[in-house]
């Protein structure tokens, strides 16, 4: 960990978006527009069945009723929905048990990405799924995974293999009606993965998901679903990126988790899609909606979230504290340099006895970014004893970013307790000049104060991709100050 | 080691150093001491490289370098130390990382390997046993919440950290008690070597008790109006400043 730190300070040499890159695969297309043959085709492609079909239509006819949300801090430029396209997917997709199978251009794609598709190549304890574009293309250690009755896959194959599971689940969090970005997606998802931990089982390895967008004009609707059945226990990370492009791209994903009785999950996120230029053209709209439901009684779920791509981030990973003695946690770090938009925070609901919540929010603000945390608390009637913790700091390098902040309470019991701090602080220029004399140059300066500043999130991540999140916060800082 | 020749500087347009010459070899220590304002830490400044300062005259030159020319950053691998007047805080960075950056930087520079954690970490109790610093300062983040005293004692232990040849210190004798000024100054004696040297800027002859200076020099309004040996900080604790300043004024009279 300490050697990797000094790695990190003096790898990075460059300020440039590293994952811009665009490769060349022979895709599956079809022709850009939305309406409900468009969602009768993708479901087509997909082979699904007549239930997923409806449920389609019906979030698509429901969608077409819809207007976009505005009450969100951000200036956002109209979306024509008749110009993305919502559905490109690699060719020839076999079934693809073998390595050798995937399109080399494919496989050069990922290794470049630093995500070897490779098992024997692979970090050690960690299984990866690879979406890119449209479809899942790979996911490692299936069969080891299943094993121990852990299902880990695409969603695409989870809606043929497992049709009951995903019956169950799938909208249980997140239902169709939600917004007007989890109604987009609930007609045209892609894909994205799909977990379930049995009974009792600790799940004994990392899970993650690697969404890659590439082709032009092409809309990235993922879905996943991960589900903790009782006293069982999964960690689970998911990474983006996406080709640098003058012109924006739209990502509207969901992700729905349960946590059954005494079960926990940790969902982290290292989201690094495509940011725009330093003038503000281009990059991704990441429109997420997340959500987690703590089910069962004892249960846990915990968000950590390090978010340093994309042109506008409009994302609140929350907790629905159902069963009694539930946990929900959410840690963030959101950075916006240049002219990059970020609205986001959590929303945590207690509804059973003894529920608790933690927040932590670190805003991170240079250049021309615009950072607002927005979070809700909201205690039901009949949670007593409710406990909810918040710390919102923003941290700003410059003087033209800003930084928001936007709690909202509302508690309707008498025995909650609800605590919020706020702080708000600048990178100083003694702070630099301090680092320069020691000898440090004011890049790392820079990551070393930021580091330490987003420290408490940082170390909620696992090991493996702690490393790999500081450097991208170095890295997504680099030439906001002097 | 150092020569500083007619140097002038301004803060804001503002003069504040007005034409100062100095020469430092190795192996000595100058104690520079002056009246409040007069422009002590402004020279230090300039020294490391600090922005805000524009020197708007005379040269700087460092082991034969061009110091004006050089970054702060590489002042400080070339074995330039500051130790601050009012050190800095940076909170959630700890003292062993934010070290451990600064001494690999400093290693990089001289062409070696970054040091192993566990040399690193002996590294680390080695120099603090050196210069007596409690233990569990070293673990928290820099200077966060750390007493006055406290402060000024971690920048004699950075200071042994980095070895360096010419350290500046800023009156870090200032708020300390007995026991933490004797152990400052044993601090730089111990670090005391043939080929390197101290300008330590202070208000109180005391110090000078334990830091044997060479020269001391007297910096008034922008300039060093005397240079003498260290009886010179006797009579000045003994009469202030006053008479300097009448000497000062006579001279610009006649
Ligand atoms: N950042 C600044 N902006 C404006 N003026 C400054 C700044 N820093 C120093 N000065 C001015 O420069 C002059 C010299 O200050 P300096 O700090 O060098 O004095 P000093 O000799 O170190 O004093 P002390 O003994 O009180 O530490 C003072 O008049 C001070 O107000
Ligand atoms: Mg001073």
């Amino acid at each position: 960990m300490e050697k990797d730190q000094d790695k990190i300070l003096s790898d990075v040499t460059t300020g440039e978006y590293k994952y811009g890159f665009y490769s060349d695969i022979e895709m599956d297309r079809i022709p850009k527009g939305l309406s409900e043959e468009v969602v009768r085709i993708i479901s087509a492609k997909k082979k699904e069945p007549e239930w997923l079909l409806d449920f389609r239509l019906k979030s698509y006819r429901h969608w077409l009723t819809m207007k976009m949300p505005t009450w969100a801090n951000l200036k956002i430029a109209p979306i024509n929905y008749q110009e993305i396209i919502f559905y490109a997917a690699p060719k020839e997709r076999k079934n693809l048990n073998n390595v050798d199978d995937i399109d080399p251009e494919l496989k050069k794609t990922f290794d470049k990405l630093g995500i070897p598709l490779e098992e024997q190549k692979h970090l050690a304890g960690v299984a990866v799924d690879a979406v890119i574009d449209s479809v899942s293309v790979k996911t490692t250690f299936k069969e080891t995974l299943a094993e121990m009755g852990i299902i880990f896959c695409s969603f695409s194959d989870a809606v043929k293999e497992y049709p009951d599971l995903v019956k169950r689940y799938m909208g249980s969090v997140v239902p169709y009606t939600d917004n007007f970005f989890a109604t987009l997606n609930s007609a045209v998802f892609s894909d994205g993965s799909f977990c379930y931990i049995p009974k009792g089982v600790r799940c004994p390895m990392e899970l993650s998901t690697y969404f890659r967008i590439n082709s032009a004009n092409t809309g990235q609707f993922e879905r996943t679903l991960l589900i903790a059945d009782e006293e069982s226990y999964v960690s689970y990370l998911e990474g983006c990126t996406a080709p640098s492009r003058d012109e924006n791209q739209l990502h509207a994903a969901i992700v729905e988790i349960v946590a059954e009785k005494n079960a926990e999950v940790k969902y982290s996120t290292v989201q690094n899609w495509y940011p725009g230029d330093k003038e503000g053209k281009g990059g991704v709209f990441n429109f997420v909606t997340k959500r987690g439901m703590c089910k069962g009684e004892n249960s846990k779920i915990s968000w950590t979230q390090i978010e340093t791509g994309s042109a506008i981030t409009w994302k609140y990973p929350s907790c629905i504290l159902r069963g009694d003695n539930s946990t929900g946690e959410f840690y963030s770090v959101a950075v916006t340099n240049n002219y990059q938009q970020a609205d986001t925070g959590t929303k945590m609901t207690h509804i059973g006895k003894n529920t608790k919540s933690t927040i932590v929010s670190k805003g991170i603000s240079a250049g021309h970014g615009q950072n607002s945390y927005r979070g809700l608390v909201k205690v039901l009637k009949n949670a007593s004893n409710a406990r909810n913790y918040s710390q919102c700091d923003s941290l700003l390098l410059g003087d033209k970013c800003g930084a928001h902040t936007f709690p909202y309470l509302e508690v309707d019991n008498q025995t909650a307790i609800v605590e919020h701090e706020a702080t708000t602080s600048k990178i100083g220029e003694d702070q630099i000049f301090y680092c320069n004399q020691r000898g440090i140059s004011t890049e790392d300066a820079i990551g070393l104060i930021v580091n330490g500043y987003a420290r408490e999130v940082i170390n909620k991540l696992p090991m493996e991709f702690a490393v790999e999140a500081q450097k991208l916060l170095q890295i997504s800082l680099e030439g906001s100050v002097g | 080691m150092l020569i500083i020749n007619n140097l002038k500087a301004s803060i804001e347009g503002k003069s504040i150093l007005k034409g100062i010459s100095l020469e430092v070899k190795p192996g000595e220590i100058h104690a520079i001491m002056g009246p409040n304002g007069s422009g002590k830490s402004t020279l230090a400044a300039v020294l490391a490289g600090r922005e805000f300062v524009e020197v708007t005259e005379g040269t700087v030159s460092y082991l034969g370098k061009n110091l004006l020319e050089m970054a702060a950053e590489d002042r400080a691998k070339e074995g330039i130390f500051l130790g601050f007047q009012y050190p800095i805080e940076i909170p959630g960075v700890s003292m062993v990382n934010f070290m451990k950056t600064a001494v690999n930087e400093h290693r990089k520079h001289k062409g070696l390997e970054p040091l192993s954690a566990s040399d690193f970490l002996k590294m680390m109790r080695d120099k603090k046993e050196l210069v007596e610093i409690d233990s569990k300062l070293a673990n928290r983040s820099v200077n966060e919440g750390f007493s006055g005293g406290e402060k000024k004692k971690n920048e004699i232990f950075q200071m042994a950290m980095l070895e360096p040849k010419l350290a500046i210190l800023d009156e870090t004798d200032s708020g300390l008690d007995i026991d933490a000024l004797r152990i400052v100054a044993n601090g730089v004696n111990k670090l005391k070597r043939p080929d390197n040297s101290f300008i330590v800027i202070t208000h109180y002859q005391r110090l000078l008790d334990y830091i044997i200076p060479d020269v001391v020099h007297v910096l008034y309004d922008g300039r060093i109006v005397k240079t003498a040996g260290k009886e010179l900080a006797i009579e000045l604790e003994e009469k202030g400043y006053d008479w300097i300043k009448k000497e000062v004024e006579n001279n610009v009279i006649a």
